[in-house]
């Protein structure tokens, strides 16, 4: 697609596209190259020499089972936090979704949480569930469960799950709304003259409308807790106990932090562009399918 | 017809009830307990009913800070996010958008070139470049410094695209019409185009001030100094000593106000916040 009516000038546009191009420059794609190229060296201990070492990074990084761990974990967690949060929206969307009395002022409280930054997230969700101070640990004693987050690795992961999925709800609520919204009411009544009761419309008509605004959140919801977690993590658990909630991205800036190998910590970050990259294809295609289906 | 029987509307009403109930709770926790006395809530008895404490420990918290050494008040700390914030979100919008004018409305060697160099950058969060950027930060002397803190975010692929989607649907006759009119580029672009783009800008604005205002990884890897922290770095901060030194009512004061730029604006200016939402994922 191109405009018919332009303007013709020489160095009019250069100027233009100039401070973004600079920036992108320096701060994107300059960094991604010396990451890429770091990945394929080898500093010795003193860093005094550098020798081109191929893979051996990146088959270093496989062979460890911690960096393995990180990897399956991360898919465990997105997945877990994706498919909590989805379902829990999808439900509040349907129900607000009705022409009920007040639905704006349902929509403004439910949406809001979307602005609430990922280390407050934490701190919040910490504070209730806190081992010796929290106000819903107190309870979970009381019911006779040994709640201790900080000391029980799976407690610890779950703790993250459920405040990670509680963030996204308001997302994931705001486009259930408006892919329901968009479903025309004449295929409801279609549905409800042919005698279908409420549930069975709800799985044959509405979820199918809704495949593709499913699909769309599920990579946001995979790509959010990817990155957006780390925040979550770092205040409450810091990848602790031991490791039970390093993620990838967790892992990367971790193994900076100690300042240790360069060409490993390059590797992975390579390894986490790639799966980027490949998130943000699938997403494409799946909004490309939004706009046609 | 749909059947609307009452009680299927009570359940409805119900259900989302409960589901603001879940979301509130977590923040409702936090305002309680940053009117409380700090004992009370070490101790895990905590009260569910807000306390006595709320002007005190506010003001502690925003001109004071925590009791620790390296104290810094939160106050402070806010200006540093919402220049970080601001710089950020002006930035992006005014980088993006005249670069999307130079692409859509000018025929120059490399254009779609540099159309994929930036778009390409969508694939690079900071998450995944944060040791390489660090370094060359440093390098241009920019750790602690506003500059360092909002200029590697600024680059946006999502909001050059959002201004060139939005520029090719306006008409060709507007430019024709300035044109016969006497308008150059410049003329054009500030008389004609930048009024069009006002609620699109207006939009974006108020994604990416909030954005801006929870980025967390990067001002914590390039912030040393206490006096440049952000919200969420100091509010990290706080609760790095062990349990029994932390201050919980200052911490929760922190969360409260950490949060009441962005959730303000998502609230007063909903419409623009669901149209930038859905505008920018697109």
């Amino acid at each position: 697609m191109q405009k018919q009516a332009i303007f013709q000038s020489k160095l009019l546009p250069y100027a233009l596209v100039a401070p973004q191009l600079a920036v992108v420059l320096i701060f994107f794609y300059w960094p991604a190259l010396q990451a890429a190229v770091q990945s394929f060296l080898l500093q010795d201990a003193f860093g005094l020499s550098t020798s081109f070492v191929w893979f051996d990074n990146y088959i270093e990084l496989f062979k460890d089972p911690a960096y393995f761990e990180a990897i399956v974990r991360t898919f465990f967690f997105s997945f877990a936090i994706a498919v909590s949060s989805l379902s829990v929206a999808l439900l509040l969307a349907v129900m607000a979704d009705k022409p009920l009395r007040g639905s704006t002022l349902y929509r403004t409280l439910l949406i809001w949480p979307y602005a609430v930054a990922p280390p407050v997230v934490g701190v919040l969700w910490i504070f209730m569930l806190h081992p010796s101070l929290g106000v819903i640990s107190r309870y979970l004693r009381g019911a006779g469960i040994d709640w201790n987050p900080l000391l029980d690795g799976n407690q610890a992961a779950t703790l993250i799950i459920l405040a990670a999925a509680w963030k996204q709800i308001s997302y994931n609520f705001l486009f259930f709304l408006a892919g329901l919204q968009a479903i025309p009411k004449s295929v409801f009544e279609a549905a409800a003259i042919d005698g279908a009761r409420p549930m069975r419309r709800f799985w044959t008509v509405t979820f199918p409308l809704l495949s593709p605004t499913i699909f769309f959140l599920l990579v946001v919801n995979i790509v959010y807790a990817f990155f957006d977690t780390f925040g979550i993590i770092d205040t409450m658990t810091r990848g602790g106990p031991g490791t039970s909630t390093v993620t990838l991205v967790y892992k990367v800036y971790s193994d900076g932090l100690l300042g240790g190998n360069l060409g490993s910590s390059a590797a992975q970050s390579v390894i986490l562009m790639i799966l980027v990259i490949v998130l943000t294809g699938i997403q494409f295609r799946f909004v490309e399918r939004k706009v046609t289906y | 017809m749909v059947e609307q029987e009452g009680i299927r509307r009570y359940v409805a009403h119900f259900i989302l009830w409960i589901g603001i109930a879940i979301v509130a709770f977590p923040v409702y926790i936090a305002i309680v307990a940053s009117t409380q006395d700090n004992a009370l809530i070490a101790n895990g008895q905590m009260s569910l009913l807000p306390g006595g404490h709320f002007f005190e420990v506010y003001y502690q918290t925003i001109f004071v800070g925590t009791s620790g050494a390296t104290r810094e008040p939160v106050g402070n700390m806010m200006l540093n996010s919402l220049v970080m914030a601001l710089a950020i979100a002006i930035g992006k919008i005014a980088i993006s958008i005249i670069s999307a004018y130079a692409i859509v409305y000018f025929r120059f060697p490399f254009r779609m070139a540099i159309f994929w160099i930036i778009f390409i950058t969508l694939m690079l969060p900071v998450e995944v470049r944060i040791y390489p950027t660090y370094k060359i930060v440093a390098d241009l002397h920019m750790l602690d410094s506003y500059a360092g803190l909002a200029l590697p975010l600024i680059a946006s692929a999502t909001a050059t695209l959002l201004f060139r989607q939005f520029f090719m649907t306006v008409p060709d006759e507007l430019l024709e019409a300035s044109r016969i009119d006497g308008a150059g580029p410049l003329r054009f672009f500030w008389d004609t185009l930048l009024p069009l783009s006002r609620t699109n800008m207006a939009a974006l604005f108020v994604i990416l001030f909030i954005l801006g205002w929870n980025q967390y990884l990067w001002p914590l890897l390039i912030t040393t100094r206490d006096d440049m922290q952000t919200i969420q770095v100091g509010i990290r901060k706080m609760i790095t000593t062990t349990d029994a030194l932390t201050e919980w009512p200052i911490v929760m004061a922190t969360a409260v106000l950490a949060m009441l730029p962005p959730v303000f604006v998502v609230v007063a200016m909903q419409k623009l916040f669901v149209r930038g939402l859905v505008e920018t994922e697109k």
